[in-house]
């Protein structure tokens, strides 16, 4: 296994003078190729913030990403990294663009990929995700259901083949019996396309379910990280207790 | 996509608009009476049915025919200063408002610049420099000097519709900065454009309306403000010549009032909250009173009719 994206103490900073907040501070991670890794934390722990600046999305205060050994700190431009690095986004609803078909979206995307490549490539990840049928590709975002909809962004993804895909919170608008179902999709990928995945949830179940290493992120700062046994069932940090001591149990409804 | 709801209003002042447009457009082809040709003496009552319907004005021509050119020339510059207005305010509000940061602060610092000096001031200063005052650049100036709320207006809602996801997938799937202005960010705000739009042709109107009484309207067209300044300097409310300031005190109420009223009655279109109309007709219930259950209550209401209402709608409960 070899490193196929490392962090170095990146930070996030918004505003400037008396109202800066730090979102992100210094934190530093690494991913190996075929690798599950989630990113857990509570709301405003600053792991969408840090999703964000993975993917290109918001310029960085300071640190310094590397992806396949090359910087990628600040490119100018980015349709070679996107080609490689890919995102499901949390809300089904409000990452469709509601004037699109879904053949509109996908075709789009294609643009990043040689012309003769894309079409094959549309319909086996549709399939990959469990939508098939011609009539799927003309129908319009509020004609699919919230599953749908999350499948139809993961086939996005998948089309262009991203060596690294990043779920920022793909599952947690979700029912139950979905949420599994797109999980399995995830580490299914990994195993069968050799997809390293970067998984973001604020739910410590389901980083227990897929990861392989869970990094545990409180109020900007990483405070934890390790394989996931070692974080789930022997905890270091008192943050991480305090969030295992949170997940609901079943057996103990009193 | 999805079915409009046009309300009774949208109706109303959509054919009020209608009007004023087939007035304006139209009605130059009909009255063929040209409206700089002397057809009568100082002020002649209404006469007939001809080019003397509305009597003549100070100089013996036809009030009719001036109207009606005039209200087309109040159009072609509404029309014009709305649209020039409406283009610069949308290009530097959604601008403003999808790049935010530094840009968002220059754009919007220049915006509130703009908005500080009285638009009027601008307007009687940029006339008087330039030398020609044709239709088209009047409507030009008044289109210059009318976009900074449209930019805030614009710029807020852009902002808003910029958390959005798409925005952010659209990135990622490598499309470029415009196409994503025009396919992802345009859209969303159409709906609000159209009707900022609406109101700046109103606006334009009554800002061309009031610089032509003035005395600086266009002159190589008659315009409805023009009018009123001949009206008003040759004494016709002094001298009861009520058909001299009139018709076209009345026509540019009636497109400034039908401008706004279908404005708002596309509100009610586009936002679905507002629907009042389908609303209150949904929740009325399918008369749930015989004529025989009046007849019951009426009696008891003598002397406290107002006072106490009969509990009506007993049997209707569950829906309203």
């Amino acid at each position: 296994m070899s490193e196929i994206f490392a962090a170095k103490e990146l930070t996030k900073t918004f505003g400037h003078g008396k109202h800066v907040v730090e979102a992100v501070k210094q934190v530093s991670f690494s991913l190996q190729e075929r690798e599950v890794v989630t990113i857990v934390g509570e709301s405003g722990s600053g792991k969408s913030t840090l999703a964000r600046m993975v993917l290109g999305l918001l310029p960085i205060t300071s640190g310094q990403m590397t992806f396949q050994g090359q910087d990628v700190t600040h490119l100018k431009d980015r349709a070679a990294y996107w080609r490689d690095v890919q995102a499901v986004f949390q809300d089904p609803f409000s990452s469709f663009n509601q004037f699109f078909t879904v053949r509109r979206l996908l075709h789009r995307s294609l643009r990043l990929l040689h012309a003769d490549v894309g079409r094959e490539r549309l319909e086996e990840s549709l399939q990959y995700v469990g939508l098939t049928g011609p009539d799927v590709l003309d129908r319009y975002p509020h004609q699919l259901s919230g599953g749908q909809r999350q499948r139809i962004m993961i086939a996005r993804a998948l089309m262009l083949r991203p060596k690294l895909l990043v779920a920022d919170e793909a599952t947690s608008m979700l029912d139950a019996s979905l949420r599994v179902n797109i999980l399995n999709v995830l580490t299914d990928l990994r195993d069968e396309l050799g997809m390293t995945v970067l998984f973001i949830t604020h739910d410590i179940g389901q980083a227990c379910y897929v990861a392989d290493r869970v990094l545990v992120m409180e109020n900007g700062l990483m405070v934890e990280q390790g394989s996931t046994d070692d974080v789930i069932f022997n905890p270091q940090h008192e943050y991480t207790q305090r969030l295992l001591s949170d997940v609901p149990k079943l057996h103990q409804a009193s | 996509m999805k079915s409009m709801n046009f309300t009774t209003r949208f109706w109303i002042s959509f054919s009020l608009v209608l009007a004023t447009v087939l007035i304006g457009f139209v009605g130059p082809l009909i009255i063929k009476t040209s409206p700089d040709a002397v057809v009568g003496g100082l002020y002649d009552p209404p006469s007939g049915f001809g080019p003397l319907l509305l009597g003549t004005d100070n100089e013996g021509q036809s009030v009719l025919a001036n109207l009606v050119y005039g209200t087309r020339t109040s159009l072609i510059v509404g029309l014009l200063a709305g649209t020039i207005a409406s283009v610069i305010g949308l290009a530097i509000g959604i601008v403003a408002g999808y790049k935010g940061g530094v840009v968002d602060e220059i754009l919007m610092g220049a915006t509130n610049i703009a908005l500080a000096i009285p638009g009027i001031v601008i307007i009687i200063l940029l006339s008087i420099a330039l030398d020609s005052r044709a239709i088209v650049p009047l409507g030009a100036v008044i289109g210059v000097t009318a976009w900074p709320w449209m930019a805030r207006a614009v710029r807020a809602q852009a902002t808003s519709v910029r958390t959005r996801e798409h925005l952010d997938v659209a990135r990622l799937s490598g499309a470029r900065f415009w196409s994503i202005l025009a396919w992802d960010l345009l859209p969303y705000l159409l709906s609000y454009v159209v009707m900022a739009f609406v109101l700046q042709v109103s606006g334009a109107i009554l800002a061309e309306a009031a610089l032509s009484l003035l005395g600086l309207g266009p002159s190589n067209a008659v315009s409805l403000g023009t009018m009123l300044y001949w009206a008003i300097a040759w004494g016709s409310v002094r001298t009861g010549a009520w058909w001299a300031f009139l018709p076209p005190t009345i026509m540019l109420t009636v497109l400034a009032f039908s401008l706004l009223l279908l404005q708002s009655s596309m509100d009610e279109v586009f936002n679905p909250r507002l629907r009042r109309g389908k609303a209150v007709k949904r929740r009325k219930p399918p008369s749930p009173r015989t004529p025989e259950e009046i007849e019951e209550v009426s009696p008891t209401a003598i002397g406290g009719s107002t006072l106490v209402q009969p509990p009506i709608g007993v049997s209707r409960g569950a829906d309203s």
